[in-house]
């Protein structure tokens, strides 16, 4: 891969030339890791034509056209449907592609950047949960790893307009893999999730409440501090990450189980690379993509680099 | 689907166990569940309503845990019931397929399916999991006077078509006037002809629950909903017993008998009244200003530990057209309110 000490870029196609694809094109053009040789769809499309217009060469014979390429991606990002990926997912990894998926089919392991972005950089699959989970799995996070966290309730506030009609056929999946993440990633006993789509115009930014149980003796100025510097790696790649105020402290009340409560209030405000600012929530699912894109990209970079010095 | 034959001229459904659950703050035992469902019952009431306020799934940080399990309540309603039908409620982004197939394990015969009312096609995915159940299906259009009467069919439509058998005018914020509700029942009417019936959830915040369903019954409304002494969420619901001795007087017959309705809201439901729900300011302000009536007990907690109003919360939670289920942003709302009123 490498000749005279200079790293070529791991190349990548792009499966789903939507609104999400267009978006997390023009965040991975900026990459030096990364480069998007392909965009891929099953129609001739606006996308795809975006796609041209960026340079990339784009096709609307799907999944067949890309693995025919002399030369195939070595990374492929699918922002198609959890229907397609799941009959995707095993032809990429025939190929030897690893596939970063931002669908809902959580067939790898799920990842959010700043708590285990490091963690699957060699998985075949990585699944990038849900846009309510990537907003605040790093705060559950956040205070898990300070204090247990017996049950951690994250409620997710999306514009409608940012909502499409996959994600709002299958809601059960959003609630039900969120949930799952805040447990699993975010280190929680037992998560819950809850979207609310709002239809207020101007449309309402992305906004995020996480509320953690914890004990009554934890220390509050250690999460706090945990808080912050998480929301400070957030912001490395998505700069609209913020706190509406401190993290808010609670007494223990009847019916919490002799726990506190600490609430994390956030907003999300996207990029407005492609997507519109007030789509925080797709804004940090394709950010994400891309952040764990590039940490693969440049660990392969550095593997197959020992392997033909 | 079709929807089912009408035993009675109206259909009057009970939520005083639903709705009422956000004004005894989730906080329902399995005795008066019990009581109250026995008392129904015997009154002739055809369909009652059981679960967290915010539907199964509800209990929550967010919306108040519930003092017992709802599917144990839901089993308990369903042991004392003989003749009437439990119901629950479910809104997609808080309660899943999965909690209404546990609701349906423990009894429930109907679910009433609610999403704000733009926003129906998150619905589908709910309507169909009650179909394969063979439950009876509602669908709650909420915060109806957020769109206009054609918009809100639309909406409606899209319920019939995943299999709803009722589209409903649910006026959350109590905020309807007369003539507003009288265009949305004849819009919802007129797009669903004779595939469904169309219904009327409402609240007392501006007192127009009771006069409301009168107008629905005039113009074809057949599903009408109430809870005993108003008991649900603002300052109540259209009380049950009221709409009982106001359709007597019209002639209508709702199969409810006036006087075992009255005794049930005076000797079953005003004894664990934690108060009896009124047209105070903060209620007033939430029909005034069209705001989600649950919002009312968390603007009022929120206003004593972050010392501010609550009927300025709840103003503000309208003007930024807040929706069910954006009860964190009360709290964002106090502590925004106390910035402010520290900067001076």
């Amino acid at each position: 891969m490498s000749n005279n000490g200079v790293r070529e870029p791991v190349t990548a196609a792009i499966v789903g030339p939507g609104n999400i694809g267009t978006d997390l094109l023009i965040k991975l053009q900026r990459s030096s890791v990364i480069d998007v040789r392909y965009v891929v769809g099953v129609v001739e499309s606006d996308g795809l034509q975006r796609a041209r217009k960026l340079g990339v060469e784009a096709s609307a014979e799907g999944v067949d056209w890309l693995l025919k390429q002399d030369q195939l991606p070595q990374l492929v990002f699918e922002a198609t449907s959890a229907k397609a990926h799941i009959a995707n997912a095993p032809r990429y990894q025939e190929a030897g592609i690893q596939a970063v998926d931002l669908t809902p089919a959580h067939l790898g392991p799920m990842v959010s950047p700043p708590v285990n972005g490091a963690a699957h950089l060699d998985s075949p699959n990585v699944s990038m949960i849900t846009c309510g989970g990537q907003a605040t799995i790093p705060m559950v996070y956040a205070v898990s790893r300070i204090t247990p966290v017996p049950y951690a309730e994250i409620v997710a506030s999306v514009a409608s307009k940012g909502a499409g009609p996959g994600t709002r056929a299958n809601i059960d999946e959003f609630t039900e893999t969120t949930a799952r993440a805040v447990e699993e990633v975010g280190g929680a006993q037992r998560g819950k999730a809850i979207i609310i789509l709002n239809p207020v115009e101007p449309p309402m930014i992305m906004r995020d409440t996480v509320f953690c149980a914890i004990g009554p003796e934890a220390d509050k100025d250690a999460i706090t501090a945990s808080v912050h510097e998480m929301v400070a790696e957030v912001q490395e790649y998505v700069p609209g990450y913020t706190l509406r105020a401190e993290p808010q402290f609670d007494d223990p009340q009847d019916g919490w189980d002799g726990n506190g409560r600490v609430g994390i209030f956030l907003e999300v405000k996207g990029n407005a690379d492609y997507l519109p600012s007030y789509a925080g929530n797709l804004d940090i699912m394709t950010a994400a993509a891309a952040r764990v894109g590039e940490l693969m990209a440049t660990t392969k970079a550095g593997i197959d680099k020992e392997t033909v010095a | 689907m079709s929807r089912p034959a009408l035993t009675r001229d109206v259909r009057i459904i009970d939520t005083t166990l639903r709705d009422g659950s956000h004004a005894m703050a989730h906080q329902f035992t399995e005795t008066q569940v019990r009581d109250t469902v026995r008392a129904l019952d015997q009154a002739g009431v055809e369909v009652i309503e059981v679960s967290h306020g915010d539907g199964v799934g509800g209990s929550s940080f967010n919306y108040g845990f519930s003092r017992t399990d709802e599917m144990k309540l839901i089993a308990a309603a369903r042991e004392e019931a003989r003749n009437a039908k439990i119901a629950v409620l479910l809104v997609p982004g808080i309660g899943t397929n999965e909690d209404l197939k546990r609701a349906h394990d423990a009894g429930a015969e109907m679910v009433r399916v609610a999403t704000h009312c733009t926003e129906a096609d998150v619905s589908p995915q709910h309507f169909g999991m009650a179909r394969d159940l063979g439950m009876e299906t509602v669908g709650f259009l909420m915060m109806a006077h957020r769109t206009d009467p054609e918009n809100l069919a639309k909406q409606a439509r899209i319920m019939v078509d995943a299999g709803c058998q009722a589209p409903y005018v649910t006026d959350s914020a109590g905020a309807l006037l007369m003539h507003e509700a009288r265009a949305r029942f004849e819009a919802l009417i007129a797009e669903v002809g004779d595939e469904a019936w169309v219904g009327y959830h409402g609240h007392q915040n501006v007192s127009m629950g009771v006069a409301n369903s009168v107008i629905a019954y005039e113009v074809g409304v057949r599903y009408i909903d109430g809870s005993l002494c108003a008991l649900g969420a603002g300052s109540g619901n259209s009380p049950t017993e009221v709409l009982a001795a106001v359709f007597d007087r019209l002639g209508v017959n709702t199969g409810l008998n006036v006087s075992a309705m009255l005794d049930a809201a005076e000797d079953v439901v005003r004894p664990y009244l934690p108060r009896w729900p009124k047209m105070d300011r903060n209620a007033i302000v939430q029909g005034w200003a069209g705001v989600y009536s649950s919002f009312l007990l968390h603007a009022e907690r929120a206003a004593e530990r972050y010392k501010v109003p609550a009927h300025e919360i709840l103003k503000r939670c309208g003007e930024l057209g807040y929706v069910g289920g954006q009860e964190d942003m009360i709290i964002d709302v106090a502590i925004q309110l106390a910035a402010e009123r520290e900067r001076g």
